[in-house]
């Protein structure tokens, strides 16, 4: 795929991928093999028929390959920038054994693109009111797919959202130089099209109850409030000034605009030394923005080696290329402060790989020796977990590990009437996964209402 | 949008304002706060619910000009509205039947003391409640916490009203005279570190409240957090409520100072914008 230029890009938040031009996209649609026992299908979280997108596109037919992916999927443009096409879809492609494996992705993203640029939209649908009152806990892409799935099928649908803006992490976490925000927007606009409500500051389980929803007429809900709490390590300093969780971080920038003080009012700190600590998305997104910020080095300090980092590994290119430095096998242990209580270096254990852990990944030990990284800001990305607000304020519900909601393949909750999806009953998992959850559940719920046992 | 109904100048650069947010007001708890956003471009920042009136639907909130956020939102008038406001957040405070109860509150403390004092009134609690400023028109409220309260003590550092010096002078001679059960403060970061000091060794159950810099205000970004006992505790969500005797206040303040800079900027550009507007007119 086209890119701009790493010098100039890393300078700003304008997007970096510029996806296929349509002789690049009919190319690629090409060499599509259209195997008659496709395994690309397979790898698909959502089971998009991935062959007949391909043949519409082929036959120039971008409309037509849109419908294709849109019966399954409700976010291709979101999806074909931010899924990790390399482990799922596009890993199991059978040219993908000798050379490149059709870019997936890339032709998601250009049949979603094409329409808007086009001006088209999707068809509309028409939509017979069922009288049903359905509530949706949380704008992300589980609340938004649950929320249009159940539009269609006619319910009246209001989504609650905590924060002063919809789309959840593709909003406040995603940067705009991967994903632009005009790209949500105009889904949220689409979400609105069929007739959903969206209340926003709407923190569920303070501004209202669970209880009071159900007593205001809700027949069922569906929670989709990801898993926003930041991980923090508790290593000595983690307190000191210009020690950001990623969380913070991004946010202030994606959502609050901080690239823009003093226009916009919310700062942000901007550092010379950059260190992230993490090797996943969240990471490296941290790292390019602050690159953007005006940052001269950024590392990126990961305790495992580059084979095992979770990021989706195009970023992980446009990362290197953009200059972003890589210290792999290295754990910090200690953030150093000057007397003004401000960051000045970190404190890291060398490590060294050993067997495979449960997650299957080699599991690194320290070597026993250590160094000093001096750096000015720190970040720390690694990892989110359940945010206690909603599901602690639910009496009775069911829930696992850290706090995550238990559910059935269908996400219905222990509780009757109350089901889940995405990072909130996976731990933080991907976008099309979250999207597939509220797929499910949408059906699941209408069973529920339409047809009750 | 959530509108103004009502706005007062209660103290020099200090403001009361009453807001239209039926939720809020209904659910609202002694020791909440929201986080508000005046306009598009405007930063969120959090403010604890001075009063509430689940009636009228409507909340009051409580603040001092110091920062461009606060400026802009003392120059809104009634009939106007707000953004967004979000909450009520944080922990309610503990409230049970104690006994004799101390609240403590320097400047805009009181915002937060007031419902504390209803509600501990709910439950027959004894009350004294000492309010502390530099000098006298800088206390806030004093004549609604004399209204609802056991005990009012009035401390100045002028003298100027009440007893002159500290209010941990005034404090210590409540503790020394009668079996005090609890005492809530909440003021400046001495203030309340003034008052952990002189607790301690009265093993008498402490409780401040924290202001740390906010961003959403809902566990999920980490902005807010303290040092609480040695561990790192998220203010929006597990306090704003803690135990005076295990916070580090030297984090706390550090961490304050953090963005002085940068409110200094955006300060300066208000003021230089709001000059110009009136030289216009
Ligand atoms: C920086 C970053 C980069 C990422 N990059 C990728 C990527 O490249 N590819 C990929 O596939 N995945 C990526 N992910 C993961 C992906 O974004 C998530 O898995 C996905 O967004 C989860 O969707 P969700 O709908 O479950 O929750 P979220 O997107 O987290 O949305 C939850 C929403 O619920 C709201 N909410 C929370 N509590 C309440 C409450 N009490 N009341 C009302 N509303 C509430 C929140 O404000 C939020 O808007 C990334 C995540 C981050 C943080
Ligand atoms: S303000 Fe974001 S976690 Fe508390």
């Amino acid at each position: 795929m086209r890119t701009r230029d790493a010098k100039k890009r890393s300078r700003d938040f304008r997007e970096v991928a510029l996806g296929l031009t349509e002789r690049q996209a009919l190319k690629e649609a090409r060499r599509c093999l259209q195997c008659k026992k496709p395994m690309c299908v397979e790898g698909c979280p959502v089971e998009i028929n991935i062959p007949a997108f391909i043949a519409a596109i082929r036959n120039t037919d971008f409309p037509g390959a849109l419908n294709v992916i849109r019966q399954y999927n409700m976010l291709p443009a979101v999806c074909g920038r931010v899924c990790p096409q390399e482990n799922q879809c596009q890993s199991r492609c059978i040219l993908g054994k000798k050379k490149a494996p059709i870019a997936i992705g890339a032709l998601e993203r250009f049949a979603a693109d094409y329409e808007a640029r086009k001006g088209l939209s999707e068809r509309p649908v028409k939509i017979r009111p069922n009288g049903h009152k359905v509530a949706v806990i949380g704008s992300g892409p589980a609340g938004l797919t649950a929320a249009a799935d159940l539009a269609k099928m006619g319910y009246d649908i209001t989504i609650f959202e905590a924060l002063h803006e919809a789309g959840g992490v593709l909003l406040y976490g995603i940067p705009e130089f991967r994903l632009p925000k005009k790209i949500i927007k105009r889904e949220i606009e689409y979400v609105k099209s069929l007739g959903v409500k969206i209340l926003l500051n709407w923190v569920v389980g303070k501004t209202q109850t669970i209880e009071e929803l159900f007593r205001e007429g809700f027949r069922a809900v569906f929670i989709g409030v990801g898993a926003g709490s930041p991980r923090y390590m508790s290593i000595p300093g983690e307190n000191l000034n210009n020690v950001y969780f990623a969380s913070e971080f991004l946010t202030r920038v994606n959502l609050m605009k901080a690239e823009q003080f003093p226009r916009y009012d919310t700062p942000v700190k901007k550092a010379r030394k950059v260190a992230v600590i993490g090797g996943g998305n969240v990471a490296m997104d941290s790292a390019r923005t602050a690159l953007r910020l005006g940052a001269e080095k950024v590392f990126i300090v990961y305790r495992r080696s580059g084979d095992e980092m979770p990021s989706r590994q195009e970023e992980v290119e446009h990362a290197k290329k953009e200059g972003i430095i890589f210290k792999f096998l290295t754990n910090p242990k200690e953030i150093i402060g000057d007397e003004r209580g401000y960051v000045k270096a970190i404190r890291c254990d060398r490590m060294v790989l050993c067997e495979p852990d449960t997650s299957g990944r080699r599991r690194p030990e320290c070597s026993g020796e250590e160094f000093i990284l001096d750096v000015d800001q720190v970040i720390m990305a690694i990892g989110q977990t359940s945010n206690p607000i909603l599901v602690r304020s639910i009496e009775g519900l069911k829930l696992w590990g850290a706090g995550y909601i238990e559910v059935d393949e269908n996400g219905a909750s222990n509780i009757p009437g109350i089901f889940a999806g995405g990072d909130i009953s996976t731990g933080a998992a991907t976008v099309i996964s979250a999207m597939g959850a509220g797929k499910r559940a949408a059906r699941a719920i209408h069973d529920f209402i339409a047809k009750p046992k | 949008m959530y509108k103004i109904l009502k706005k007062e100048t209660v103290a020099p650069q200090v403001e009361a304002m009453i807001i239209d947010a039926p939720y809020i007001a209904r659910h609202h708890q002694a020791g909440n706060f929201v986080v508000l956003r005046i306009d598009e471009k405007g930063e969120r920042i959090p403010l604890t619910i001075a009063d509430a009136d689940s009636e009228k639907g409507t909340i009051t909130l409580l603040f001092q000009k110091i920062g461009k956020t606060t400026e802009k939102l003392g120059t809104l008038k009634p009939g106007t509205a707000i953004r967004d406001i979000a909450g009520p957040l944080g922990h309610a405070t503990p409230i049970l039947q104690y006994g004799h109860c101390v609240l403590v509150g320097g400047g805009i403390g009181s915002a937060t003391l007031y419902p504390i004092l209803k509600a501990l009134n709910k439950k027959n609690n004894r009350v004294t409640v000492i309010l502390g400023a530099r000098t006298s028109d800088l206390l806030v409220w004093g004549d609604r916490f004399k209204a609802l309260s056991d005990e009012v003590l009035f401390t100045t550092d002028d003298g100027s009203s009440g007893l002159k010096g500290l209010v941990t002078g005034a404090l210590k001679d409540v503790m020394d005279k009668s079996e005090v059960k609890i005492v809530i403060a909440v003021g400046p970061i001495r203030m309340m570190q003034a008052v952990a000091e002189l607790t301690k060794p009265y093993n008498i159950k402490t409780l401040v409240s924290l202001n740390p810099v906010m961003v959403e205000g809902t566990g999920m970004c980490g902005a807010c957090r303290v040092t609480v006992g040695g561990k790192t505790r998220f203010a929006c969500i597990e306090g704003p409520e803690f135990d005076a005797h295990e916070v580090d206040f030297h984090v706390l303040a550090d961490r304050l100072e953090f963005y002085r800079e940068e409110e200094q900027e955006s300060m300066k550009l208000f003021k230089k914008k709001k000059c110009k507007r009136n030289c216009k007119k």
